[in-house]
């Protein structure tokens, strides 16, 4: 048996990971309280622009301390509403299908993801993936306090979380399949013996030539 | 005495101008060579849409096209895809003349449910222009893409198991054609491999359906595939076919074409090299010198920038089985030249196009499908070169790939074959698990590559050659590579490959060049052996 990693921001939803936070932000409690993070994420946007160039890491991190001082059930509430929202209707038409391939080949599938693990496991049950490896939040006293719990998955950090995942499961790396979008994603989509570029941005998309690994778009019929 | 097709070299005759893959190349061989060339162009049907509307009222073994029709009823048009003709022919497509007269009949009998569907198997999917290429403007804007599309052999829904032969072979077909009240299929048959009970049991159905009989056993037990009364590939595929007539209604048109690939101005290139006048001495002069100097972007441009001037010389419809007889006899009369004698060395320029890469790069997997695939299948009776004979071909062998069509075929180069050469090892160890990798399958399905289990069935075209052929020299590799991987020798020219078919020694060969393309079948009887050529090269 084997299995696939799927990263899922720009590889099987057309979303990525600002739109949700985004959507946490603009439906908080009072008008107010909504204006007020909306300007403080504003505020941070310089810095997570030139950390998103840097380290995709510290963008995540970045990024998820917006949600300091959330409750963790309004948390779990918009993530439902985000779903059906946002994520869902940005599904790329033949996501389903990609995934149905897999799941045909008796692969464990595994969504991997830099976005928030509670909204990561709406869409894997709507898919029919098994299992996510996402953000989770750190709670205390049922407030969010703006920090991720180790490990944060984003870039290389993927790449391990994978190999970890094989390994535990008894999976050969080899027999694996992983698929992004992401140029960042080089060292995840590096360790399976069965790589694919989805969607792919212009530098993976030479890598993936260059190396002759499997490319596509799930976006429409070419 | 031999056919006017058959030459025999002389001392002082022309070298002999092969394809080496998109280059032509000046070779020497030796007196009494046997060169066989095409037949010349039969002449085309004066008014095709006249004999393809006969063809319709005066079909063979049913009732006319337009007893069939009745207003309300559900109809499926499959037609044949890129693979044929080669290179794609220049418009008007014969299958826009049959589709055109078969809509106007619709049109007349108010049958107005009708999808059109590209037969691809497993082949890739037609690009739009493509398809427009084939099938006219006025069809391609009336019908693309909803009721003009590629059938998708993965699509979940879009399959039907249609039933099971007495060899427990499961067949499925396309789920429209299926549920059709009426199928008509639109064909080509440019070789004799093409067509019959091939067009709708492979055209349109699914990997599942067709591992039954595109795998070793059934090509090695074909002698030769382009012989369908001696090949047991048109037999398995024989046996699927009567499943599909018991299920569906179906009413066959097949054409025939004929070899007229080059136009007037380079009829030269299938003629005598001796027999030219002097401007086709140097027109073909040139056209050597130039391919050899351009680059290969360029000659693949030049090559893919000119669709063939083919004419249509035949055209009936009908029972398939019935129609699939007259189309053969049409295509052998213009294909097929008497041969006596099989030689010890058969030689063959392997051209820059096959039916797996219109628009594309002939990889090295393709050039082994034409040498020991089709190429060497090019004969009714027995084959042109003797068991445990030599095949020379001239190709560079370039390690490269259309990585969008042929994306499937790189890991099976790359990957499997550094593992083994052994075709039935192949499909056990490996066919079923490359056929259903995700995003081979993926790309197969939304881009326009090959399904992951056609490379496979590739290998396997070549495996009644890689039987009876006794060693493979590539004259002009640019590598040693992929030759070895593909299980060649190498030599750096003619004379080298007919010093190492000789085995080092000074004895002599009977050697034959098939003088390809257009195409050119062999009636080989194994009679008396040709003329021997003079023991030393050139």
């Amino acid at each position: 048996m084997s299995a696939s990693y799927f990263d899922v921001d720009g590889t099987l939803v057309s979303t990525n990971l600002v739109q949700p936070t985004l959507y946490y932000l603009i439906n908080q409690g009072t008008p107010v309280q909504s204006a007020l993070r909306v300007g403080r994420a504003l505020l941070r946007a310089p810095s997570m622009a030139a950390a998103e160039l840097r380290d995709r890491r510290l963008f995540n991190e970045l990024l998820y301390s917006a949600y300091q001082g959330m409750s963790e059930d309004r948390v779990l509430i918009l993530a439902e509403e985000i779903f059906s929202d946002v994520i869902r209707p940005s599904l790329y038409p033949f996501a389903r299908s990609l995934v149905a391939s897999s799941l045909a080949n008796g692969h464990r599938v595994v969504l991997i993801s830099g976005a928030l693990d509670c909204i990561t496991k709406l869409l894997a049950e709507h898919l029919g993936a098994h299992e996510v490896i996402a953000n989770r939040l750190e709670f205390k006293d049922g407030i969010a306090t703006g920090k991720l719990l180790k490990p944060v998955v984003a870039g290389p950090e993927k790449a391990r979380l994978i190999r970890e995942h094989a390994k535990n499961n008894g999976f050969d790396l080899n027999d694996c399949y992983a698929f992004s979008d992401s140029y960042s994603d080089v060292p995840m989509l590096s360790v399976v013996g069965h790589p694919a570029a989805v969607n792919p941005d212009r530098r993976l998309a030479l890598l993936a030539k260059a190396y002759s690994w499997p490319r596509f778009d799930l976006t429409d019929l070419a | 005495m031999s056919h006017p097709c058959v030459v025999t070299l002389e001392r002082d005759s022309a070298p002999r101008v092969l394809f080496a893959g998109d280059r032509l190349i000046e070779v020497d061989l030796p007196a009494g060579t046997r060169c066989i060339y095409p037949k010349p162009p039969l002449a085309a049907l004066q008014d095709p849409l006249a004999a393809i509307r006969f063809a319709l009222n005066h079909p063979l073994d049913s009732e006319p096209l337009h007893a069939k029709l009745r207003p309300g009823m559900k109809l499926t048009i499959a037609i044949d895809d890129i693979s044929l003709p080669l290179p794609p022919m220049r418009r008007p497509d014969v299958r826009e003349l049959v589709l055109t007269a078969v809509l106007d009949l619709c049109a007349d009998y108010g049958v107005d449910d009708i999808e059109i569907i590209v037969a691809t198997g497993v082949h890739r999917r037609m690009k739009a222009n493509e398809v427009r290429h084939i099938v006219g403007d006025k069809i391609f804007h009336a019908y693309w893409p909803n009721r003009l599309y590629n059938h998708d052999a993965e699509d979940p829904n879009g399959l039907v198991e249609v039933g099971r032969t007495e060899h427990g072979d499961v067949l499925e077909l396309n789920r429209r054609a299926v549920e059709s009240d009426l199928l008509v299929y639109v064909n080509i048959s440019f070789v004799p491999m093409n067509g019959g009970h091939k067009s709708v049991a492979v055209g349109l159905c699914n990997y599942r359906s067709l591992r039954s009989h595109h795998n070793p056993q059934s090509i090695r037990g074909s002698d030769s595939y382009m012989d369908p009364a001696r090949s047991q590939l048109a037999t398995d595929i024989g046996r699927m076919g009567k499943l599909a007539h018991e299920a569906l209604d179906i009413f066959t048109i097949e054409t025939t074409l004929n070899n007229r690939m080059f136009d007037r101005s380079l009829d030269f290139l299938m003629k005598n090299e001796d027999d030219l006048g002097a401007r086709e001495r140097a027109m073909l002069r040139a056209l050597v010198v130039s391919t050899g100097k351009l680059p290969q972007s360029a000659r693949q441009a030049i090559f893919d920038r000119f669709p063939a001037p083919y004419g249509m010389t035949g055209v009936y419809a009908g029972a398939t089985e019935a129609v699939h007889e007259k189309t053969l006899e049409r295509c052998f009369e213009q294909y097929a030249v008497p041969i006596e004698g099989q030689a010890d060395v058969l030689v063959m320029g392997i051209p820059y196009i096959s039916p797996y890469n219109v628009h594309a790069f002939l990889n090295p997997l393709l050039v082994q499908v034409l040498a020991q695939g089709y190429l060497f299948n090019m004969y009714r009776g027995v084959p042109l070169v003797k068991r445990g004979g030599t095949l020379i071909i001239t190709h560079p062998c370039t390690d490269k790939f259309d990585h969008e069509q042929h994306a499937p075929y790189i890991d099976f180069v790359h990957r499997l074959l550094p593992e083994t050469r052994d075709a039935v090892e192949l499909r056990e160890r490996y066919e079923e698990k490359f056929a259903r990798d995700p995003a081979l399958i993926q790309m197969f399905r939304t881009g326009h590559a090959y399904h992951p289990s056609h490379p496979f069935f590739m290998w396997y075209w070549g495996e009644n050659g890689r039987q009876h052929v006794g060693r493979v020299i590539v004259v002009g590799a640019d590598n040693e590579y992929i030759p070895s991987l593909l299980g060649y020798e190498t030599a750096q020219n003619m004379d080298e490959a007919l010093y190492q078919a000789r085995g080092g020694q000074a004895r002599s060969l009977d050697i034959t060049l098939l003088h390809v393309p257009p195409i050119v079948m062999g009636d080989v009887s194994a009679g008396a052996a040709p003329r021997l050529a003079s023991g030393n090269g050139s």
